[in-house]
């Protein structure tokens, strides 16, 4: 059984490829990328870009523990309706993802329900509690992509220091949430102008940067692979800069929210738009949009985190953090990033496909012959509304819901087969 | 008694100052004096019919003793029937959500909610998708503006007295405010209306205790008290709460008495017409002296009074604007 992609524009950074052709899918794989392929079916991409299924290597499934926020196999279908096709999962669910056996748990409920390629990230410390490192080499073992104790930093230096010092060298990435958390305390919202406006307790960007630093410079001495995350402040992006130009291993990702809003999108205390870090200033959204240029950062990831209406629907300083937003992701890089001419439609792809793939040294986010034919097939013309009922997650928690984006996924496939298509 | 003119007030709900533009501000004002008139009432009859048959519920979640009471005795000077419900700031730990609760209370047929909460845009979230008329009774360090509606009267009544002219405004009116200025709905409330209103405002406190960017509000801001009070017509003092002494925002009460209250000595830096006025409940002699909080410069219990008339001329007006179209 072959399958033919026909007449699409095809975009594989990773192969430097973007041209009108075909690409051949054989057994679940590519086979061949040329013009004037014959198939057993052909797939009319005509007007459309076909790219490597887009990877998000920050995600939270919530499966186990908060299951009615969000499953491995709703995710997973929010992620296929985004054009995603691999992501890495958050280990901070309940038990959070600390041993090997944990880790098997994901890996098996994934294998049974997800229509997309799901791996795990693990603790790096034990219960997140930031005080004895997790046994890394056997989370490795187990499948495990990265450690990260995401959803708070590791206080001690000195245990961040050896986490890192095991990482390194078990050869996983570290994906870090570098905040402090005493500067952070008891904030709500970006510290700054709209927060004194509404009154709300502010988190300051300098609790961000601070531990930025500190963890890179950790990493360096450690010699280990640390990967920052969900990156919302200029200074944030001038410090990875400076640790890049300086050879450290340090790569780094922001989320779309963090290039396409700033803090007033709260100013009507609007739960959907807080998050942690919370969204800051235009300066900020500017640096960032020029890291991605400069290559400082290296990738898009969501951080996508589910919450269901009940929890959101409260005061703004009780409701959690977290919106969703694979299924927004590529059409706010393309109105956000390719639309304002930032970056190029290849560019795009690049972030949002083998940019987080390298990081997290995953076998996708490209189309070379012989790989898993993972695919994305979006028109980037197509406009369109973000409308809560319409989401594949389980939760809406999303500020962009009522506005109208450019970029429409048509088709999602994994390993050969349509996860997703647009009726 | 005069109906209000619905061109001058369209709004359901009373969330914050920073909504109201200048003529909606001064809307109140000016139907204040009538329901000031009806306290004082010779007769000792204190109350008018406006809001006979409705059912004003006052939902404190936080403790107050003054605002609670104001509010309670303005809507009883209006006529209304009058429910009083407390409730720990922390319901939504035991399961009941403040939708929930107040879509239980409107099933009872309320018409006014005057809401206290500990979380800022409480209120705001609640009127947005209940029917009710809210007023804002103070959420978290947001806004409270029937406090400020009522300071903003009570230094327009002053200006008013002193100057002999009875249309006097607040425009070029000085006002420092001093204190805790980033934990103060007070303030944040204050700074929005007295802006509005024309009046310049000055904000002066520990600088732990200035929010962040607070000059874009349109105000000065300095740690010097004797810069803060200068020019001053009127200084307001803003509550220092106890606790947080010992929070690291500023060493101690002892040094920030000496830098910031306001007291004889201080207000030598003031010119000599400035007036004094405080939210409640005063510190003595923490953040305001004694001498001067029951001097003859205080506008303190005046402020009091002056409360209850721009509650019951918010009440009227939310209440009975909408229906008399």
């Amino acid at each position: 059984m072959s399958l033919v992609i026909s007449n699409g524009l095809v975009i594989d950074p990773a192969n430097n490829l973007s041209g009108i052709c075909d690409v051949l899918i054989e057994d679940g794989k590519i086979k061949e990328i040329s013009t004037a392929l014959q198939g057993d079916k052909v797939l009319d991409a005509t007007g459309l870009v076909v790219c490597p299924g887009l990877v998000d290597i920050h995600c939270h499934f919530r499966e186990p523990g908060f299951e009615s926020k969000e499953t491995i196999a709703s995710g997973s279908r929010s992620a296929a309706r985004g054009g995603f096709t691999t992501v890495v999962t958050m280990a901070n669910t309940n038990p959070p993802i600390d041993n090997a056996g944990l880790v098997e748990l994901v890996i098996r409920r994934a294998r049974e329900e997800a229509c997309i390629h799901v791996c795990p990230a693990a603790c790096a410390t034990k219960d997140l509690k930031g005080s004895e490192i997790t046994e890394m080499a056997d989370l490795k073992a187990a499948g495990a992509v990265a450690v990260t104790d995401d959803g708070r930093d590791i206080s001690s230096s000195s245990v961040m220091r050896h986490a890192l010092d095991y990482a390194g060298m078990v050869g996983l990435p570290f994906l870090s949430h570098s905040e402090d958390e005493a500067l952070a305390a008891g904030g709500a919202m970006n510290e700054g102008y709209c927060a004194t406006l509404m009154g709300l307790p502010g988190i300051p960007k300098v609790a961000e940067d601070i531990r930025t630093d500190r963890n890179i410079r950790l990493a360096e001495i450690a010699n280990a692979h640390i990967h920052i995350q969900h990156v919302s402040t200029a200074a944030s992006v001038e410090i990875i800069r400076q640790a890049k130009k300086r050879g450290a291993k340090v790569t780094a990702e922001s989320a779309p929210h963090y290039f396409s809003l700033t803090d007033e999108a709260t100013l009507n205390f609007n739960t959907n738009a807080k998050m942690n870090p919370p969204l800051r200033e235009k300066e900020d959204v500017e640096a960032i949009i020029e890291g991605f240029k400069d290559g400082t950062l290296d990738c898009i990831a969501t951080d996508h985190a589910p919450h269901t209406q009940t929890e959101k629907r409260v005061e703004f300083e009780v409701a959690p953090f977290g919106i969703i937003g694979l299924e927004t992701s590529l059409a706010l890089t393309i109105t956000h990033l390719v639309n304002p001419g930032h970056v190029s439609l290849e560019k795009a792809v690049a972030l949002l496909s083998p940019g987080g793939a390298r990081v997290c040294n995953l076998n996708a986010g490209t189309l070379t012959p012989g790989v898993s034919a993972d695919i994305a097939i979006f028109d980037p013309q197509e406009k369109w509304t973000v409308l809560s009922e319409e989401f594949a997650s389980k939760s809406c928690n999303s500020p962009f819901v009522g506005a109208t984006l450019q970029g429409r996924v048509r088709y999602t496939l994994c390993k050969g087969t349509v996860v997703y298509s647009a009726s | 008694m005069e109906q209000p003119s619905p061109t001058l007030w369209t709004k359901k709900d009373l969330i914050g100052i920073r909504e109201l533009n200048r003529s909606e501000i001064e809307c109140i004002l000016d139907t204040a004096p009538q329901f000031l008139a009806v306290s004082q009432r010779a007769s000792g009859i204190k109350k008018v019919p406006l809001l006979q048959g409705r059912l004003v519920v006052n939902w404190f979640h936080e403790p107050s003793t003054r605002t609670r009471t104001s509010f309670e005795l303005a809507a009883k000077r209006l006529s209304a029937d009058t429910l009083s419900m407390t409730a720990s700031s922390s319901s939504h730990v035991k399961g009941e959500t403040l939708h929930d609760t107040l879509a239980n209370i409107e099933a009872m047929r309320s018409d006014i909610i005057v809401l206290r909460h500990s979380c800022a845009g409480a209120p705001h979230m609640l009127a947005a998708d209940h029917s009710s008329h809210i007023i804002n009774a103070g959420d978290g360090r947001h806004e409270h503006p029937t406090q400020a509606l009522l300071d903003a009267f009570t230094m327009r009544e002053a200006r008013r007295k002193i100057s002999g002219n009875p249309v006097a405004t607040l425009d070029g009116a000085k006002v420092a405010l001093i204190g805790d200025v980033e934990h103060s709905r007070v303030a944040r409330s204050n700074i929005f209306a007295l802006t509005r209103l024309g009046a310049h405002v000055t904000v002066c406190g520990p600088v732990a205790l200035l929010p962040s960017q607070v000059e874009k509000l349109g105000v000065h801001s300095t740690t010097r008290l004797e810069e803060a009070l200068s020019d001053a017509d009127f200084i307001y003092a803003l509550r220092i709460q106890k606790e947080r002494q010992g929070s690291g925002l500023f060493p101690s009460i002892r040094e920030y008495v000496k830098l910031f209250r306001i007291d004889r000595d201080s207000l030598r830096f003031a010119p000599d017409h400035a007036l004094v006025l405080h939210p409640g409940p005063i510190n003595r002699d923490l953040e305001l002296s004694t001498e001067v909080a029951d001097g003859s410069r205080s506008l303190v219990l005046r402020q009091v009074t002056n409360g209850v008339a721009i509650r019951m001329a918010v009440m009227h007006l939310l209440a009975n604007s909408r229906t008399r179209q």
